[in-house]
């Protein structure tokens, strides 16, 4: 069984065409890695299959799980399991990480017709997650992304990843910008996710992540539409010899 | 179930307050004249002194004008010929001392609980709350009155003080807001029928929040209630208010007056929840709410307003404070939500006389649908209020491109020592903050009202904490449909 399966993906924004037929599938429990130079549609990809306004496919089909997927709103395809580590996460002013999280877990237990979690049973996974990425408890209590490091904003979002539970996690550059430790953890926190049912797309340009969380699979995308396929020695090639290299 | 009552029901969803209670009542006759505030007064057995403050007060009223300034182009032209200036639950003749099993259950239905022993034993947080419940023009219930008085507290319908402490209603009615103070505190002097009335004596704290919660039930009818609150010295009170009115399609107008007196080092925390029923999705109908809340802050007093406004179809009102006493402070914290085709203008006015005199203003205004949502503040420092500091915040958030949203301050400083500082920003949902909470799995309109609950947050903290859940349950429904 595949969680992904993208067939000849073409999208554009405001009128240009930046995907120009992606095909890439993904088997369930594998981890794969989407690499690619600047420009060449990572990011709008991972906008694609989440469903950001502003994005219009104009050809392809995405399943999940044999599922039309576009045919999903945002917020239905993060219930059927969808995850995205943003590359930049946003601010909500006001807006407690423990309330946001609240709501989000209380959204998924409703869409899949359970009960929500009492203030103590919430509490206790709150703080388990927490001290999974190495956060402190009280770290809950701060606005969501507001005054954040940059390293705190990616453990954030692994936070959230490790809280939600994904079947399909995408972590878009999620290694951008991070010292050693924090990598770690968020090599951890995917590393921790894996499993027969578990899926990742780990996008990024370096090496370094992927010596800590190794693929399965290697996809590099170029101006619109991969390029070449196959194991870890494709990591290595980039990281010698650049994305000339490939074609 | 025939189509109407089923339309009645789908609208009804988003004003759960909406209900009319069926109950034998008694009106007077339509229509405002000399008559009818001599048969009010008759009817409340009051004394001459406040049957001719009435009169003079009418006199007043007849000589002024609608105030048209307020940025509030839906305010219709009121016919004041056209209203029932009282209408009253008829009481039992037989029972004359118990509520009415109907009224009872109304207020039960909106969760204020007028029997004691439940109050204090029930489950809900509403428990260490005393309450006077106004029911069109009259109060039917107060709450805990025996458990106050043994502290000295008086805590009463306006008319019972009247009755049973005149002194105390004559030295301080008017003294904050005079009966000629503008057009519709002049009307409110002439015709009010009922309120609240609370006394706490020198160096008290009282011991549990009090409240006043106002009901219009009948069709036709206007509401003036009257609330008189002073805090003697050193003493200290937290007091709320709430509000509701079944759904119609005609606007009914609420004019009040509130006046709080805070002497030496007393200390008063008013607190607002409104919640008038504000019309249908297409404008029509709702609650005209014309209303004068202002306060008096004697030396070293302390005098803080928080109002949620989620409702009426007109909000007018600006909570102020009189700063005359040296060192007095005073805090206006506001969040006013309008939506559809909601109007409200509303804010403040900080009047620093005294030396030394503090006040904050921390307004949020939202705006959805179509509807328009002002802050007007004066900030006003007299040439004897050496070092009066003034700190002013006003935020605009905007749902939506067919709402407005405007703030009009004003400040004038007539001392060199002052230092007034204000800021302002008006800002947007982002559709980045929707996506991220979407891509949680929250949805759009979850996502709006955690985003706007966040945005309100320094305003809603300062809330008592069942007032402060209420009230962001209110903004939640307020919302529904302003996105999409």
């Amino acid at each position: 069984m595949n969680i992904l399966e993208i067939n000849n993906l073409h999208a554009s924004v405001e009128g240009k065409e930046i995907l120009r037929g992606v095909s890439l599938t993904v088997p369930e429990g594998e981890v794969h890695a989407l690499m690619g130079p600047n420009g060449a549609g990572k990011s709008t990809l991972s906008a694609v299959l989440t469903g950001r306004p502003g994005y219009t496919v104009t050809e392809g089909s995405v399943l999940y799980r044999g599922q039309d997927l576009l045919a999903l709103k945002p917020e239905e395809r993060s219930w059927a399991g969808l995850f995205l580590s943003f590359q930049y996460p946003i601010e909500i002013p006001g807006v407690s990480i423990s309330a946001f999280m609240k709501a989000a877990v209380d959204a998924r237990r409703k869409a899949a017709g359970k009960a929500t979690l009492s203030a103590a049973e919430y509490l206790r996974l709150l703080n388990e997650k927490m001290a999974f990425v190495g956060m402190k408890p009280e770290f809950a209590k701060r606005e969501v992304n507001v005054g954040f490091s940059g390293g705190e904003k990616k453990r954030c979002e692994i936070f959230q990843m490790a809280m939600l539970d994904p079947a399909l996690s995408i972590l878009d550059e999620t290694d951008s910008g991070l010292d050693v430790d924090a990598l770690k953890t968020v090599a951890d926190g995917v590393n921790a996710l894996r499993g027969p049912q578990k899926s990742a797309l780990v996008i990024t340009h370096y090496k370094r992540l992927l010596e800590m969380v190794v693929p399965d699979r290697v996809h590099v995308l170029k101006a619109g539409s991969i390029v070449a396929e196959g194991g870890f020695e494709l990591v290595e090639q980039i990281e010698n010899e650049g994305y000339d290299s490939i074609r | 179930m025939d189509e109407q009552q089923l339309l009645k029901d789908i609208a009804s969803r988003e004003y759960g307050e909406g209900f009319e209670t069926n109950i034998r009542q008694e009106f007077i006759p339509k229509g405002l004249s000399e008559s009818t505030i001599r048969l009010i007064s008759s009817k409340k057995g009051e004394p001459q002194w406040l049957l001719d403050f009435r009169l003079d007060a009418f006199r007043k009223w007849q000589r002024m004008t609608p105030p048209r300034w307020g940025h509030l182009s839906r305010l219709p032209e009121i016919d004041f010929q056209d209203i029932i200036y009282y209408a009253a639950p008829v009481r039992d003749e037989d029972r004359p001392t118990e509520i009415d099993p109907e009224l009872e259950k109304t207020f039960d239905k909106l969760g204020i609980p007028l029997r004691e022993r439940e109050a204090l034993a029930g489950v809900k947080p509403k428990s260490s709350v005393a309450v006077d419940a106004v029911f069109d023009s009259v109060s039917v219930s107060t709450t805990f009155r025996q458990h106050l008085a043994e502290k000295g507290i008086i805590f009463c319908s306006f008319g019972e003080a009247v009755q049973n402490y005149p002194d105390l209603v004559r030295k301080y009615l008017a003294t904050v807001v005079p009966s000629g103070d503008n057009f519709y505190a002049a009307l409110n002097s002439a015709v009010f029928s009922d309120g609240s009335f609370c006394y706490i004596p020198k160096g008290v704290k009282c011991p549990m929040d009090l409240s006043s919660y106002f009901r219009i039930n009948a069709a036709g009818t206007g509401q003036f209630e009257r609330t008189l609150i002073v805090a003697d010295e050193g003493s200290s009170l937290s007091y709320m208010e709430g509000c509701t009115a079944p759904m119609r399609d005609t606007n009914q107008l609420h004019a009040a007056v509130v006046e709080i007196i805070v002497e030496k080092d007393a200390d008063v925390r008013y607190s607002t929840v409104q919640n008038w029923y504000p019309g249908d999705k297409e404008g029509r109908g709702g609650i005209l709410n014309l209303v004068t809340k202002r306060g008096l802050c004697k030396e070293g007093a302390h005098l803080s307003w928080t109002q949620v406004e989620t409702g009426s179809a007109i909000t007018w009102k600006y909570p102020s404070t009189i700063l005359q006493g040296d060192n007095s402070t005073s805090e206006f914290y506001s969040v006013a939500l309008t939506n559809n085709w909601q109007q409200a203008d509303t804010g403040t006015k900080m009047i620093h006389v005294g030396r030394n005199t503090r006040s904050r203003i921390v307004s949020k205004g939202i705006s959805a649908g179509h509807s328009d949502n002002s802050y007007r503040g004066l900030v006003r420092v007299m040439p004897g209020a050496e070092n009066a500091r003034n700190y002013s915040e006003c935020d605009s958030l905007l749902l939506g491109s067919n709402c407005g949203a405007h703030t009009f301050p004003v400040i004038r400083s007539q001392n060199a020592t002052a230092q007034v500082e204000h800021e302002a920003t008006t800002s947007k949902i982002s559709e980045d903050q929707l996506f991220y909470c979407n891509q949680r799995g929250i949805s759009p309109e979850e996502a709006t009202a955690l985003i706007v609950g966040g945005y309100a947050k320094e305003v809603l903290s300062r809330l008592p904490m069942e007032f402060a859940v209420e009230a962001k349950k209110l903004l939640s429904v307020n919302l529904e449909g302003a996105i999409g």
